[in-house]
């Protein structure tokens, strides 16, 4: 058994006797949760009649008439799915890059004293540095609090009031975007912010205006530091695709609740998109592991240290924030 | 504007019936995400391997699915989650008592969705300990229980605190999707209502609801970045 950090956390290396006890009661509970399985998910299910072909024959007897039908629907539906998530991943990075560099501008703005400049001037700079500063934060605090639900309602409700007619495709890359668009900003942030003071020391040192410090040094590396959370994000994104239904997206959720009207088989249906939805994601997800593994190996990207504990939670924090 | 002072009713038992299920569900989510953790945590391979594939699970599923799963397939197993009418709390939280089943559906959708997600956050906490600590409490020659209680577990649970709270932060906005599987009354079924069926005009009413989400899920997220700014001074 391969040992991991709680292991070593909370329990010594087993003797022979603990090893034989864990052994047993690993049996007993095996067992326990075969019988379980079976009494309280196949039996209900058995009863209930869910394993009749009648409900599976669509999904998976391609004899069936309306297999080809079905899975045809599915494969659109999983399409649009596909197109929503990588347009919604694609415009939240630069929306989120970009707000990212203004934040960032910002806060190193604000120490600025504006020497050379007549006093009246300065003083304006400075309170526009500072409302500035105090809209975006607004903005950040306001989008990342509100749930996408309602960012994608308004934005598909919205939008058609004002002129603005898309197809529904764009409200939810819109609604998505505006939401995760903060959120990448904010781990961009705090990548930057995260880094050593050296490395802007040391650019400013070398002669590099604010925003090239920025642009050259910091954002870079705090793509590189952050990429497990950013594809961490993505998950997030591809989840969140499914909310489409609210506006009449038709992607794999809506398409299969159109089936499932007419089949009327929630629990097989729902199933397999589960199914569909959790393969896609699953992998993504090792694919940050192993990129974070990559990292911490990396001799130049091993995170700073000085911020290490936040960095983590940061990292946690995203793959928590999700719907 | 007037909308806000007309319908203040509306938006206030809006907000009443949301913070009714975001309490349900996070109390239901933290029980069952420590169940889980201390299964995935347990040193039994069986224990572990459903605690991985709990989590893998929901962490993976978009609650839409799980709600729809909840909302369409429990009734299609004659089930309507009767056996969440407990007692007391029916009458505390009314909703739980009434007919339509659609409340309970929700609360125990979310609730299983976030317990994968409490549960990762309690194993963080738990990892984060420092192995050495643990050592040093091992060979002074506490037991298990003892270096669990008064070592392990003090600690991992500060560790823990700051992702816990972005997980109950993003459970308050996910179940604005309750007004979407038919829990009549809450924030975003106002929503719904206000918009759609009576015709309102959509800004105030934006406005009024993004209220009522912002003014739970902010001042939690300013908390935790207190806590967490305190702890990272405190590290270094």
């Amino acid at each position: 058994m391969k040992r991991d950090a709680a292991d070593a956390v909370l329990y010594d290396a087993p003797g022979p006797r603990t090893r034989r006890i864990t052994l047993i009661v690993s049996v007993v509970s095996a067992v326990a949760i075969v019988v379980g399985a079976y009494l309280f998910i196949y039996l209900p299910l058995e009863r209930n009649g869910q394993f009749t072909m009648k409900k599976w024959g669509p999904i998976i007897d391609p004899a069936n008439p309306l297999f080809d039908q079905l899975w045809t629907r599915l494969g659109q539906g999983f399409r649009n799915t596909l197109i929503a998530a990588v347009l919604a991943i694609i415009t939240s990075l630069i929306i989120g890059t970009v707000l990212a560099l203004v934040r960032v501008q910002l806060q190193s703005l604000r120490r600025r004293r504006y020497v050379g400049l007549a006093p009246a001037a300065a003083q304006a700079l400075r309170a526009l540095t500072r409302v500035l500063n105090a809209v975006t934060r607004f903005c950040v605090e306001v989008f990342r609090g509100l749930p996408v639900v309602i960012t994608i309602f308004f934005v598909g409700r919205g939008l058609p009031e004002f002129g603005l007619d898309f197809d529904t495709l764009w409200y939810v890359v819109i609604g998505l975007t505006i939401y995760n668009g903060v959120v990448i900003a904010e781990i961009l942030r705090s990548g930057m912010t995260g880094l050593p003071t050296g490395q802007a020391e040391a650019a400013a040192a070398m002669g590099l205006s604010p925003f090239q410090t920025t642009r050259l040094i910091l954002l870079p590396q705090a793509y590189r530091i952050m990429l497990p959370a950013l594809i961490s994000q993505m998950v997030v994104v591809l989840k969140d695709t499914s909310l489409g239904f609210l506006i009449g997206y038709d992607d794999l959720l809506n398409v299969a609740s159109q089936a499932i009207n007419i089949l009327n088989n929630p629990i097989q249906l729902y199933f397999v998109v589960g199914l569909i939805y959790i393969s896609v994601n699953y992998a993504l997800s090792k694919l940050a592991v192993y990129v974070q593994r990559r990292l911490a190996r990396g001799r130049r990207a091993t995170p700073p240290t000085t911020v290490a504990p936040g960095t983590q939670l940061e990292t946690e924090a995203v793959v928590g924030t999700t719907t | 504007m007037g909308i806000l002072i007309d319908r203040f009713d509306t938006f206030a038992s809006g907000f009443w019936v949301t913070l009714q299920i975001c309490f349900l569900a996070g109390v239901g989510a933290l029980i069952i995400g420590t169940v889980v953790a201390v299964m995935r945590i347990s040193p039994l391979p069986p224990l572990r391997a459903v605690g991985t594939a709990y989590v893998t699970l929901f962490r993976n599923v978009p609650l839409t699915v799980v709600s729809f799963f909840a909302a369409f397939g429990l009734p299609q197993l004659g089930s309507s989650a009767n056996f969440l009418k407990v007692p007391v709390l029916d009458a505390i939280f009314s909703r739980l008592a009434i007919d339509l089943p659609y409340f309970r559906f929700f609360i125990i959708a979310l609730g299983f969705y976030t317990g994968a997600f409490v549960c990762e956050a309690l194993r963080s906490g738990v990892n984060a300990v420092s192995p050495g600590q643990a050592e040093a409490a091992r060979s002074l020659g506490l037991t298990f229980t003892q270096n669990v209680r008064y070592v392990v577990l003090p600690q991992a649970w500060k560790f823990a605190i700051v992702p816990l709270g972005s997980v109950i932060i993003a459970m308050i906005k996910n179940s604005a999707l309750s007004g979407f599987f038919g829990v009549s009354g809450s924030l975003s079924d106002a929503m719904n209502t206000l918009t759609s069926q009576e015709g309102l005009p959509l800004i105030p009413v934006f406005i009024g609801i993004s209220i009522g989400y912002l003014i739970m899920t902010v001042p939690l997220g300013i908390l935790l970045d207190q806590v967490e700014k305190r702890r990272a001074g405190a590290a270094r």
